[in-house]
Order: structure tokens, then sequence, then C-alpha cells
């Protein structure tokens, strides 16, 4: 199965909604400089780069090319990869097999996003078909708004399922320095109190029902960087390093109309196939902490089910219980998630960096468990229904 | 030259103007019978895997799952069902189209009787108790058609 690989650093930028103060290749630097920190190593250990961006958003291409003073890759082999709100956790991905493959020891990944520079809408849209879905395009919203509105006429699902989970992400970002949003109204109150403040609020513009503006994502610029090195090494750089247990990813969409809106199926089987390669038989009981890519609030309720942390149905028992909360038994998004911070290209690798941190124990005022994390389970999804997961373990894998 | 500090940096950027990119895409003989049907004979076709059965509204060349290739035609209604729905609240000017609908409008993807797969389309109502999962829907088409899926108006509601 290719050599064992884990994650020895890992660094972020602050995220911000604008980041003028920089340009791409600067606020790469900013992400890679940290990474390199982390792990204790310069530049010239990296063997190997993979960079990532959704293109369309700074409507530039060849990133790979032209961000090589920012991501330190002078006359080093480096591959872009893009693949929309997946990206950041694709780059993670390829930066695994790049290291598994036994070619190279130490490799440096990196997404990044300037959402700034343009308009949301019309990068996103540029990812749906022209002749059949563009010329009634619903936002990215409709997609979102149709799927929780078929899980909630599906299960007995309400607003407040909702916005409890839009509390839960927001309270979390609290601890978080780097992320973007900090909601910081939120401390003096109580969760009941600002779910229903949330869904009764003149203010938190209704967008398509049941989404509200507090369900849904910021647009985000920001960059994130990680280094993977092979198991010949990792323990040498990093004392507690983050093992890469497994990791599948599933496409299965043509056109948004081919899409089973009841399930999530996906992410459903690249989840299997992840608990069975690490032979893990009860999700729930048996992972420690989650960061999921949740970019709207009824995802962090529907998608549970998906992965299998819970039954049908079941997903807003599993968060108003408060087991994902930060004491609870499976905390979700520690980091405060994709709907505290969503610089599209970074995002991906933030969940993925973010569960290494925990099982790194470097979380700082995030950390879960007290430190004593086994596995940290992470995802990335897409607008166009495509999954990546990744495991992360303690132990070496056998 | 006067060395400004930190806080007097001036941070500029600069824009793209009305830049704009053409394109014109190839629709492909499948796509091209379906549009070809709506603009001449307001009518919609689906294709059938001769594998799984399942049939594509629009039609394609290869049905996804089986990978293989597709080449029965069959007709498929002009009313269906809402598989799933939304009223969207939210304006926004669509950057291919450089059309803004106003909103409220109703949006669903709908299963026209015959077909499999779900076809998005606006819908001709913004009354949340009517626009709903399993409401009966039929296609309206524009007066003046061109080949485009903007031949269809939109989808009104079946009392």
């Amino acid at each position: 199965m290719g050599k064992r690989v884990a994650i020895v650093g890992f660094g972020q930028t602050y995220q911000r909604s604008s980041r003028k103060d920089v340009n791409g290749p600067e606020l790469i630097n900013e992400a890679v400089r940290a990474a390199l920190e982390d792990a204790g190593l310069t530049i010239k250990d990296i063997d190997a780069i993979v960079i990532g961006n959704m293109d369309h958003f700074e409507g530039v291409n060849y990133v790979d090319s032209w961000s090589v003073e920012g991501s330190g890759g002078v006359m080093k082999p480096i591959f872009k990869l893009t693949t929309g709100g997946t990206t950041g956790s694709t780059v993670a991905m390829a930066g695994y097999y790049h290291v598994a493959s036994g070619m190279f020891d130490r490799v440096l990944v990196i997404g990044w996003e300037k959402n700034s520079e343009s308009d949301t809408t019309g990068a996103i849209v540029t990812a749906f078909n022209p002749v059949w879905e563009r010329p009634r395009f619903g936002g990215a919203i409709a997609g979102l708004a149709v799927e929780a509105s078929k899980y909630m006429h599906n299960y007995k699902v309400t607003e407040r399922d909702g916005a409890r989970v839009a509390v839960r992400e927001r309270l979390h970002a609290l601890n978080n320095p780097y992320t973007h949003l900090h909601q910081e109204w939120m401390k003096s109150m109580e969760i009941e109190q600002i779910v229903d403040l949330l869904i009764t609020s003149e203010e938190n513009q209704m967008l398509a029902y049941p989404l509200r503006m507090s369900d849904m994502c910021p647009r985000t610029d920001g960059a994130a960087a990680a280094i993977f090195a092979s198991e010949d090494i990792a323990e040498k750089i990093a004392p507690k390093p983050a093992w890469v247990v497994s990791t599948h990813n599933r496409h299965n969409y043509a056109l948004l109309g081919d899409i089973d809106w009841d399930s999530n199926d996906t992410l459903e089987s690249a989840s299997k196939a992840v608990f069975k390669d690490a032979g893990i038989k009860e999700p729930f009981k048996e992972i420690d902490v989650c960061e999921l890519y949740l970019p709207y609030s009824y995802a962090g309720l529907k998608w549970m089910e998906s992965i299998g942390f819970c039954g049908p149905g079941e997903g807003p028992k599993l968060v108003w219980d408060g087991h994902t909360d930060m004491d609870g038994e499976l905390p979700v998004n520690p980091s405060g998630g994709v709907m505290s911070s969503n610089p599209i290209g970074a995002t991906g690798l933030l969940r993925v960096g973010e569960g290494a941190l925990q099982v790194m124990g470097k979380a700082g005022d995030r950390q879960v468990k007290g430190g004593d994390v086994k596995y940290a389970f992470t995802t990335g999804f897409g607008g166009c229904n495509w999954a990546d997961v990744m495991l992360l373990g303690k132990k070496k894998p056998s | 030259m006067t060395q400004k500090s930190e806080q007097q940096q001036e941070l500029l950027t600069v824009n793209s103007g009305e830049a704009f990119q053409p394109f014109e895409w190839s629709v492909g003989k499948y796509g091209s019978k379906f549009l070809a049907e709506i603009r001449d004979n307001q009518k919609f076709i689906g294709i059938k895997c001769p594998k799984c059965g399942r049939v594509y509204v629009p039609p394609r060349k290869v049905c996804g799952r089986c990978y293989v290739e597709m080449d029965e035609f069959v007709p498929v209604s002009t009313e269906g069902e809402i598989g799933v729905c939304a009223i969207i609240q939210f304006g926004f000017i669509d950057p291919s189209t450089g059309h803004q609908e106003p909103v409220p409008y109703g949006y669903a993807f709908i299963k026209l009787d015959g077909a499999d797969t779900f076809l998005p389309y606006y819908i001709d109502s913004t009354d949340p108790e009517k626009v709903k999962v399993g409401a009966r829907v039929k296609a309206v088409f524009e007066e003046k058609r061109t080949g485009t899926m903007l031949d269809i108006k939109h989808f009104v509601l079946l009392d």
C-alpha cells in the first residue's frame, strides 16, 4: 500500500474578508513560512510542492508557475490541482500520494484563495454546464436550499436544528484566532437564546427557505500549508506526527439534475471505505474529533448521517445532545469550520491541518480530549457533490 | 523619496474593467436533438440505457453508471413532479446571462414523467404551500424559440 506518511507541520494565515495588504504569492508565502517553522524545516528540505486554488476566483491561471516566489518552488517539481471546494483536501491527498509512492520524502502542500478579488457567484457559475445549467442557475444557494428542504421534508427537522449547528460552529470559532468570523456577541448568551434569536431576527436575511445568512459560510482570503513526510523521517521531524491512516475520494456527478437529493452518496461511500481500511466499526465511538467540510448548517445534520455517525434523521438529536460540542463525545469543527472561514482553495486543507493539530496536541485553545486524540476524521466537499475523506491517527499504521 | 511608515502604506487594487471572454460550446448530437425537439415541437425527449434502463434528460451519449453507450431515444412528458424545491429570495445578476430574476422566485428540480433524472428550472409561483415536493407541474415554452434551454419559459403548477 505504499510508504506510511505523516503530517509533520502545518501553518495558516489569519483569514479575513479581504487581505489587501498582500497579493497571491505574498499570501501563500505567509502560510508556507508558518508551516516550515512549525515543522522546524527550511525550504531546502522540501522535495516537491502541490498547490491549488479555484482559478476563477482570481482569474489568473497557472498559479503553479506565477507563485514560485511565494511557494518556495523555484526549480522544484510542482503540481497544481484545482477541484473547487475540495481543492484543499485534494492537494492534501496528492501530497500524501507523492510521499506514499516512495519517490519523495518531504512534500509541501498549499491551498489558498483571495475570494475578495472577484464576485463569488461569477466564479462559482463557471463550474456548471453552460448549455444545461447556467441558463437558469439558482446560485450556490439553490442547491443547498433544496437539499435542506428535502431533508426537512423527509424527517421532522426544523429551522432550530439548522441554527443549532450554526451556533456551534461560531462558538467554536471564538477559540480560533486564525479564523475569519468571530461573533463575540454570542459569548454572553445561552445556546437556546442564540438559536431563537437567529431564526426570528429580521436582520438575519432569509436567502431561500430555510436558509438565512447565519446558515451560510463567509467569503474569505486565506492560505494554509502542510508538510507530509515519509515514515523513514517523520518521527525525526515531529515528535507526535499525524499519520495518514486512510484517504478516499468519490465523484458522482455530471449534471445537478442527476443528484440523489435524499442521500450524500459520495460522502457515504468515501467514509465507508476509510472506516473499512482503518478497521473502524463504530465511528461515533472510535473517532475522537472531526473537522468536516460543512458549507452550510443543515450539512451538519444530514451529512453526519451520511458519514455513519448516526442513523437517518438522527442528526438533530446528536447535535442537540451536545455530542458535537467541544466537551462532547465527538467534537465537530473545533476550528469553527467552513461556516466561520471559507478561503475556498485553502478550506479543505484547513480541515486536514486542523485535524492534524488535534492529533499532534498542538491545537491551543481549540484542543479537544486533553490532547489525547487517537483519530481525527477530516472531509472536503465541493458544490458539485464530490467528497474527499482523510483519517489521521496518533499511531503509525501497521 | 520619503519612506512611508507601515500605517501610511497605500494599498492599491487594479480593476479588470469590463473584460469579457466569449465562448461557443458544442452541444453534441444527443443534446442537439433534445434542443431541436423543444425549438421545433415543444416536446421533450430522453435517452434510455440498454443496461440499467435509466432514462436521462437531457439525453447524452454514455450512461455514467454502466459506462455503456446509449442510442434509444424515448419521448418524455412535458409534465412531471417536483423532486426538490426552494423559493429564492436572494437576488443576483447571473454572470453568464446578465439576467437578474426578480426575487422572490420559485426554483425546482423537476422529474418529468418518463425520466429518471431531474431538470432544474424556474417555477411560476412563490407560494410555499404549493411549491413543494411532489407537486405536479407542466412546462410552458416561449413563443420565439432559438434552440437553447431558455426556450423553456418556466414550469407552472397543475392544481
